[in-house]
């Protein structure tokens, strides 16, 4: 065992690269869920993304185009959702697993010719001066861009939410779609718009997987992101701050725990794999004791009637 | 009087199978309070939802102020001057007082200046707010200020208010009356939805009555008994419930410091409970929504199980039974809840009939159903209630909602209790089925039941309680005697209103 040889410096730079395919798509399933929407197909509209992104990043040679082209295809994956929930007033639980069994489906037939290929990279951006600051300029100032959308993503969400009427809209069809309705508000409308905006995040993050944390296709790749960043949302107590935390805290130990891991620690792996899971769920219920709760109307179909 | 604020001429609206507005024509004049009377049912909803945009009319014409009228939704509504205090279904439990405020207008100030304007016109009509307060920690009284502030700060020419009194003391209405007539003073118009005949005469100018969606008659509320009215709204002669009068008897069952902790956040605690009921008795509680009421009801059917001791049933210790155990001892209950508690909404009423019929109508034998008996039960409540429905195998969730209560409450009733527990026996009953329900307790007091009529509807109580005392923050007050209470009295003795006094004497 030799421990030496996990270098701080990388463990923290590779962290938040860990995490943002997590914080991205959790961050648009917490404005999904904020509206009163409960959609379980966040790792289908991820995987979907992660293709829909391979493919025009390998045809157009442009990862930029490849990452519009993941937001675009999540966000027309989650449509389909939206129109079964929405117009056809279809039980959201069921409706949101068969968009992910039907999401990992579509990939696969979509990915056939992709497998093996390896992807243009995105440059990571160098910031004269505040990359070269020793130690900080490593972990902080040495990212692709997306890892620096998927912050400035955040903290434009927590923007939204608490400071603009938008926000309060949207908040106030989530807690009580009948009452948002008696005020004149468009319920339905506010949630279509939502959900895409989710799917879109959700196809970032699933993107972020295969142009540039792997980055290469193979089936399945999103491996149950989705579902870790649907259960980061109800324990971050559907809070844009906490999303963020839990999302670094789960990426943090899951590069942990593979440094430890070929660090040869006496610990089995199988421990050590599912401890980011443990922790971060450990954390995030402790924290979300509070009086945090729910949206009202999470879940529940909205019909206007009379 | 001048012209009419708003002129309705002809409305009307059909939904498949129902016309709940029938060719409805009235005005409102300036400055005037004006009352919408009329039984559930009667349309009286749907006309202000036509009035407010929700609801498009399939024919008819509005003016308001000589121009035509046609909101296409609330927001058209709000922008040309009518506002609307919503029965329930409009605030937001998780949002604070100014959010809630904001999302009702069209274009808000910012927040900061928004909280300012609601301190200022809350203080201005003696409703005194606190813009940062999350609106789930308020009372009924104070959820509704935030409505009617929140449609003050529009300055609205027509203020529409439906049954805004249900959820408050009678000191709380008293300070509602005076914010609306310094309203009328200052020239708005208000229509004014209610079937509180006599709140309706102390308060509005002028009353349109419907009945069946259709318009049967205007009057001067002054000029006007309760009982004409009741019997414009009703179509036909009002019976009043009369109490036979029968001698009381033995204490059949006695509290004794029942304390219970709250069931849930939103729950209230009970705090050292007392009280005994004779044979014979109708011990009336009342007190505003969320005082303890669920709770108490909870207890006493056996849902929360308390000390043995707390609860005793002809002296027995009961209090450690659950339901089915005290169904059997003959202390049955209906909760308030209809859909949901007193009723499963999916089940046909015949399986709703069993589920609290089972022990006491022995319609199980030896673990298995007797579906014939239990049809036969369902028919026998049908009958006897006239609840409207075409057979027992229609679905609770079916029945409009006077009608499933008169189900609930036969269903118990004629289960020949010896202790019955009430919770808002009549709550959205029309005047004439909340007389037979009424009658129907009286007749099992008569019979040597004790009942317990847990209300909110204190004319109610008046009506039927031999003796009255108020839940209040989990603690039940001492009981009295019905019989010479004056409003005053109930008021104090419901305590609910002690910092709107403040605001009142100051304002």
């Amino acid at each position: 065992m030799d421990l030496s040889s996990i270098s701080p410096e990388l463990l923290l730079a590779s962290l938040m690269v860990a995490a943002t395919p997590i914080l991205l798509a959790a961050v648009g399933e917490l404005i999904v869920e904020r509206a009163g929407v409960l959609n379980l197909g966040v790792e289908g509209m991820m995987i979907t993304g992660a293709i829909c992104g391979f493919a025009v990043t390998i045809e157009s040679g442009s990862p930029t185009l490849g990452f519009v082209a993941a937001a675009a295809g999540g966000a027309g994956l989650s449509l389909l959702f939206a129109l079964l929930t929405q117009f056809a007033l279809a039980n959201q639980v069921a409706s949101g697993l068969a968009l992910t069994l039907f999401g990992l489906g579509l990939s696969a037939l979509l990915g056939q010719g992709y497998v093996g290929l390896k992807p243009p990279l995105m440059a990571d951006i160098h910031i004269p001066g505040l990359s070269d600051i020793p130690y900080l300029g490593t972990v902080l100032f040495t990212h692709d861009p997306m890892v620096y959308f998927g912050l400035l993503l955040v903290a434009a969400v927590w923007w939204f939410l608490n400071r603009t009427r938008g926000g309060l809209v949207l908040r106030a069809v989530g807690e009580n779609h009948a009452a948002a309705h008696a005020l004149g508000y468009k319920v339905v409308r506010i949630r279509v718009l939502a959900i895409m905006f989710g799917g879109a995040c959700a196809g970032l993050g699933g993107a972020y997987i295969s142009l540039i944390r792997v980055p290469q296709w193979t089936e399945g790749m999103t491996a149950g992101a989705g579902w870790i960043a649907l259960a980061l949302v109800v324990f971050a107590s559907w809070k844009p701050g906490r999303v963020l935390l839990g999302a670094y805290l789960f990426g943090g130990v899951t590069v942990l725990q593979l440094n430890l891991q070929a660090a040869g620690i006496a610990i089995p792996v199988e421990y050590l794999s599912m401890s980011p899971y443990l922790i971060t769920i450990l954390v995030l219920v402790i924290m979300s004791a509070d009086r945090s709760r729910a949206p009202g109307s999470l879940g529940r179909i909205f019909h206007a009637s009379g | 009087m001048s012209a009419p604020l708003l002129d309705i001429q002809g409305l009307t609206k059909a939904y498949p199978g129902v016309v709940a507005n029938d060719t409805v024509s009235f005005a409102i004049g300036e400055g005037e309070i004006h009352a919408l009377l009329g039984e559930n049912g009667a349309g009286k909803s749907t006309l202000v939802k036509m009035i407010y945009g929700l609801v498009k009319p399939d024919s008819g014409t509005m003016t308001l102020r000589g121009a035509p009228y046609t909101p296409a939704e609330p927001r058209a509504a709000r922008a040309a001057g009518v506002a609307m205090v919503f029965q329930h279904f409009s605030l937001f439990e998780a949002l604070n007082v100014a959010e809630n405020i904001a999302l009702g207008m069209e274009n808000p100030p910012a927040m900061r200046d928004l909280a300012d304007r609601i301190k200022q016109v809350s203080e201005e009509y003696g409703l005194p707010l606190d813009p940062y307060r999350l609106v789930g920690d308020l009372s009924a009284g104070e959820r509704q200020r935030v409505e009617i502030i929140r449609c003050l700060l529009q300055e609205p020419k027509l203020l529409i208010m439906d049954e805004p009194t249900s959820v408050l003391t009678p000191q709380e209405v008293e300070i509602l009356f005076e914010t609306l007539r310094k309203l009328r003073a200052e020239g708005t118009s208000i229509l004014y939805i209610s079937h509180k005949l006599e709140e309706i005469r102390a308060l509005c100018d002028a009353a349109t009555i419907l009945r069946l969606g259709k318009n049967v008659g205007t009057c001067v509320p002054r000029d006007t008994t309760a009982r004409e009215m009741a019997e414009l709204m009703v179509g036909s002669a009002l019976h009043t419930p009369k109490s036979a009068g029968a001698e009381m008897g033995d204490v059949v069952l006695e509290v004794t410091g029942l304390s219970l902790p709250a069931p849930s956040q939103f729950g209230t605690a009970l705090k050292e409970v007392n009280l005994s009921l004779r044979k014979g008795e109708v011990l009336g509680i009342g007190g505003v929504a969320g005082n303890g009421q669920d709770e108490l009801l909870a207890a006493l059917s056996g849902e929360t199980r308390v000390a043995r001791d707390a609860v005793k049933m002809n002296g027995h210790p009961i209090g450690h039974l659950g339901p089915q155990a005290r169904r059997r001892i003959g202390i049955l209950s209906a909760p308030e809840e209809r859909l949901g508690h007193a009723a499963a909404p999916d089940m046909s009423l015949t399986e709703n009939a069993l589920l609290t019929g089972a022990v006491r109508k022995r319609l199980v034998s030896k673990g298995f159903l007797n579906w014939g008996r239990a049809r036969a039960f369902a028919e026998e409540v049908i009958e006897a209630f006239d609840v409207r429905t075409p057979g027992p195998g229609n679905a609770a969730r079916s029945l409009s909602g006077g009608n499933l209560q008169k189900f609930v409450i036969g269903r118990e009733v004629l289960q020949d209790p010896i202790v019955l527990v009430v919770n808002q026996p009549t709550w959205g009953v029309d005047a004439s089925a909340a007389a037979a329900i009424r009658q129907a307790l009286l007749d099992l007091a008569a019979k040597g039941v004790g009942v317990i009529v847990i209300s909110q509807d204190l004319d109610e109580l008046m009506e039927v309680a031999d003796h009255f005392a108020a839940l209040n923050e989990g603690r039940l007050t001492g009981v009295r005697p019905t019989q010479g209470l004056t409003v005053e009295e109930i008021g104090l003795m419901m305590g609910g209103a002690h910092d709107m006094e403040v605001a009142h004497v100051e304002g």
